[in-house]
């Protein structure tokens, strides 16, 4: 071994060369660009954005957070500066660093940063703040929380999916039992028990029980391959329509659902926080539909508001009522939900728009 | 390079190569043939504090590539390579060096702050120092310890009960709360000793599978309204009394934790070099039976290394809910835990070297959140960089090779007649 090693790495530092010479004939032929003077000075506001624990790839609040940041970015001409959390210890240090940095508005992302995001807040009482997913007892001045009544988006795709569902049975599963997730289990679920109330069925939801508040978690939003167990779980269980509610563990599910569907079964997504057709497309042949928090728009408004100076700590709230949330089209499923139920839905958008139908859950925005 | 680490155990390096062997390369090619892994993990410790240095330099090069090859500039600029070379070096040392220049004013020193980075520093190094005590304490006596990270969860959750749940005056309560915290990992820590001492079970499988169990002790225990804040379901706790938490130093983030963190190590040295319990921990990892036929009861030293090893995992717990987090989620050990083994194995498991390396780190930690904003490198880089340290240093052979001190080693060595001139040439 001690013997070959070295013929090993001169043929490797060989192979590495020739490739490294023939990428630079291949790419290197361009020609250079006109020396020019500094660009366009930089607009003086300053957006910023700390993620959680979970990073901006999240598929899901952080990533849909930092989308709308980088949005005002392009749309506005902001300057943009961003802090991946690695782990909780980072939420102090990163949003001390976004204060050097001189940043007017900081976006934070999720609960875990309250604390973090309170106490700058309150050293730095000429900056502002917005804080997704997360609303405080006692409002701060000058942080802006931002948070969804997802039930009543999620209410519709229960109210779809047991519409939908051939074998009369849909299942669920969660991350992490916090409220930010139950929320969507909880309007799931009431969605499910309307449809049935509606029309007289019996569609059960397995993973979830709203009066129990009890149901299915993977534990955490990482391990794809637990979505996939579940959902495996849920299908033999008989469940034809699953709604993970993991962020990227979504992608488990997304898997499990395909194989069925290659094994010949008929089964559906349903994917949360944005339009999976389009976010997840490696899925789009089983979306059925998604439940979406439009948190990338509700952060591009709030970064033009604080640019022309409309800031306010006032909450916003997510609602069907102003499209904070929504249901996403039904892309390549349009067919096979029947015009009545999409009907009824757009009735029921309507009628819990203006209160002849209360979607209600635990985890709620508090009024 | 052998005054990096005074405190090395020369007296109980049983292996006659070992000791034997030229300083600049104390391992020779001769203990690498050995294939227990006790005898790797001893090879590791005696590491001489070169091959520490050169792993570090050599993987803060190939970050710096790394950054640098995702650069965009230097992308552009290798689109018209042949026309302007000159741009293109200069961009690649512009995304290099401009990343550590942040990284350095981040961890040290920068004109805005003068060294108040330096103390963010210092408090990112305080658990990793604790952490990487108890895991250089049980690598000395021949234990791989993989458990700090269950130890620390375990050490903190307890610490952080007895700092939101019950009211005491000050210095009482924090007393309290760093005793539970310490006593909380020694358990954790000892339980596994006890364990191996008992059943013959070995450290790292009952370590693992003692992370997990606490990882999902301390997650079900947030789930319940005892650990969460009063009309909140979230699971975190509720934050820690004033009277629980570690006073801040120079009113910046670094709390009297760090000050905790300087005595620990002086005790460990102690408990090494000066003690009779320490002596035994060495002769164990040196040669257990030997040991054993010496008249060291090698079970209860088993036992006891593994409840101090865990007892300043616990400590750095504490550092963590009563020094910066002040409240307690699932999240309490971040990663420090799988960073101590790193800061040990840099350290050499000598205490003193264990501080330094987690320096190091804490000035890398500290550093990444600057470099990430200034110059927006992702904080990936910075991990990457402590991985490649690690590998560099669990294969120093790589190292030799790669800074062409290897053939000296080889011709030393029985082996080196093997190996063909030609071969040790190219190597260099």
């Amino acid at each position: 071994m001690i013997t070959t090693r070295p013929h090993f790495a001169k043929t490797a530092a060989a192979g590495a060369a020739l490739a490294g010479a023939a990428a630079l004939v291949l790419s290197a032929c361009g020609a250079p660009p006109e020396t020019t003077g500094p660009t366009a000075s930089a607009p003086d506001f300053i957006g910023c954005i700390v993620s959680d624990s979970g990073g901006f790839d999240d598929q899901s609040f952080n990533q849909s957070s930092y989308e709308g940041l980088k949005k005002a970015e392009a749309d506005l001409g902001i300057q943009v500066k961003e802090a991946e959390s690695k782990s909780n210890n980072d939420y102090e240090t990163n949003l001390n660093g976004m204060m050097s940095a001189g940043c007017n508005l900081t976006v934070t992302v999720g609960y875990l940063l309250g604390d973090a995001t309170k106490a700058a807040a309150e050293a730095n009482p000429d900056k502002h703040f917005t804080i997704v997913d997360f609303a405080y007892a006692q409002p701060v001045p000058n942080v802006k929380p931002v948070v969804y009544d997802t039930a009543q988006a999620a209410y519709l795709a229960g109210y779809a999916a047991a519409a939908t569902t051939k074998t009369g049975i849909v299942g669920t599963f969660g991350g992490v039992k916090i409220p930010t997730v139950t929320i969507f289990m909880d309007g799931f679920a009431d969605g499910v028990a309307a449809y049935n109330q509606a029309k007289g069925k019996d569609v059960q939801l397995l993973g979830w029980n709203k009066a129990a508040q009890d149901g299915t978690f993977t534990g955490d939003f990482e391990k794809q391959d637990k979505g996939k167990q579940f959902t495996q779980n849920l299908l033999d269980q008989g469940a034809d329509i699953v709604m993970p509610v993991a962020g990227p563990v979504g992608k488990g599910a997304g898997a499990a659902l395909q194989e069925a569907k290659a094994a010949g079964k008929e089964v559906a997504l349903i994917w949360v926080d944005s339009d999976g057709y389009l976010t997840a497309p490696d899925y789009k042949d089983i979306m059925l539909t998604s439940v979406m928090k439009k948190m990338d728009e509700a952060i591009e408004a709030l970064v033009r508001d604080d640019t022309e100076g409309k800031f306010s700590n006032e909450p916003y709230v997510g609602t069907l009522e102003n499209d904070g949330v929504a249901i996403a089209p039904f892309h390549d499923y349009d067919a096979k939900v029947s015009a009545e139920t999409k009907a009824e839905l757009e009735q029921l958008r309507k009628d819990i728009i203006d209160g002849t139908v209360t979607v209600t859950s635990q985890a709620s925005p508090k009024k | 390079m052998s005054q990096l680490d005074p405190s090395s155990s020369a007296p109980v390096e049983d292996s006659p190569a070992t000791a034997q062997a030229p300083p600049p390369v104390p391992v020779a090619a001769t203990t690498a043939a050995k294939t227990e892994g006790v005898s790797v993990l001893r090879e590791i410790v005696a590491g001489s504090g070169l091959v520490s240095l050169l792993a570090v330099v050599a993987a803060l090069v190939l970050g710096g590539l790394l950054i640098a090859s995702t650069d965009r500039q230097v992308g552009r600029t290798l689109g018209y390579f042949l026309a302007r070379p000159t741009d293109f070096f200069q961009a690649l040392w512009t995304a290099g060096t401009s990343s550590y220049v942040a990284l350095f004013q981040g961890a040290v020193f920068n004109p805005r702050q003068g060294f108040a980075p330096l103390l963010e520093t210092l408090t990112v190094a305080t658990p990793l120092i604790c952490a990487g005590l108890g895991v250089a304490l049980a690598f000395r006596a021949g234990l791989f310890n993989i458990g700090a990270q269950g130890q620390i969860i375990i050490g903190g959750t307890l610490a952080a009960y007895a700092g939101f749940a019950w009211h005491l005056p000050f210095g009482l309560h924090l007393l309290l709360v760093l005793v539970l915290g310490i006593v909380g990992g020694a358990l954790w820590g000892g339980l596994v000793g006890y364990l191996k001492a008992r059943t013959g079970a070995h450290e790292v499988i009952l370590t693992i599978m003692f992370n997990y169990v606490a990882l999902y002790l301390v997650d079900f225990l947030l789930n319940t309204s005892a650990f969460q804040r009063p009309g909140e379901t979230n699971p975190i706790s509720p934050r820690l009394d004033e009277t629980a938490v570690f006073p801040s130093l120079t009113g910046s983030r670094l709390h009297l934790g760090f000050v905790v963190a300087i005595a620990l190590t002086v005790a460990v040295w102690w408990i090494l070099s000066r003690s009779t319990v320490g002596f035994e921990f060495r002769a164990v990892g040196a040669n257990p039976s030997a040991a054993r036929t010496a008249g060291v009861d090698v079970g209860r030293s088993t036992i006891l290394v593994m409840a101090l090893a865990g007892a300043l995992a616990g400590a750095a717990g504490v550092a963590q809910v009563a020094g910066t987090e002040k409240v307690l989620t699932t999240g309490v050990a971040a990663s420090y835990g799988f960073d101590a083994i790193t800061v040990a194995l840099l350290g050499r498991s000598s205490p003193w070297g264990t501080f330094a390396a987690g320096l190091l780190f804490g000035a890398f930690r500290a550093g990444a959140v600057q470099m990430q904003i200034q110059t927006g490198t992702p904080i990936d880089i910075v991990l990457v960089v402590q991985s490649l340290i690690v590998l560099f240093i669990a294969a120093p052979p790589l190292i030799r090779s790669l800074f062409g001190f290897g053939r000296r080693a080889k011709r030393r060595g029985p082996r080196a007649r093997h190996a063909q001139g030609t071969t040790a040439g190219g190597a260099a």
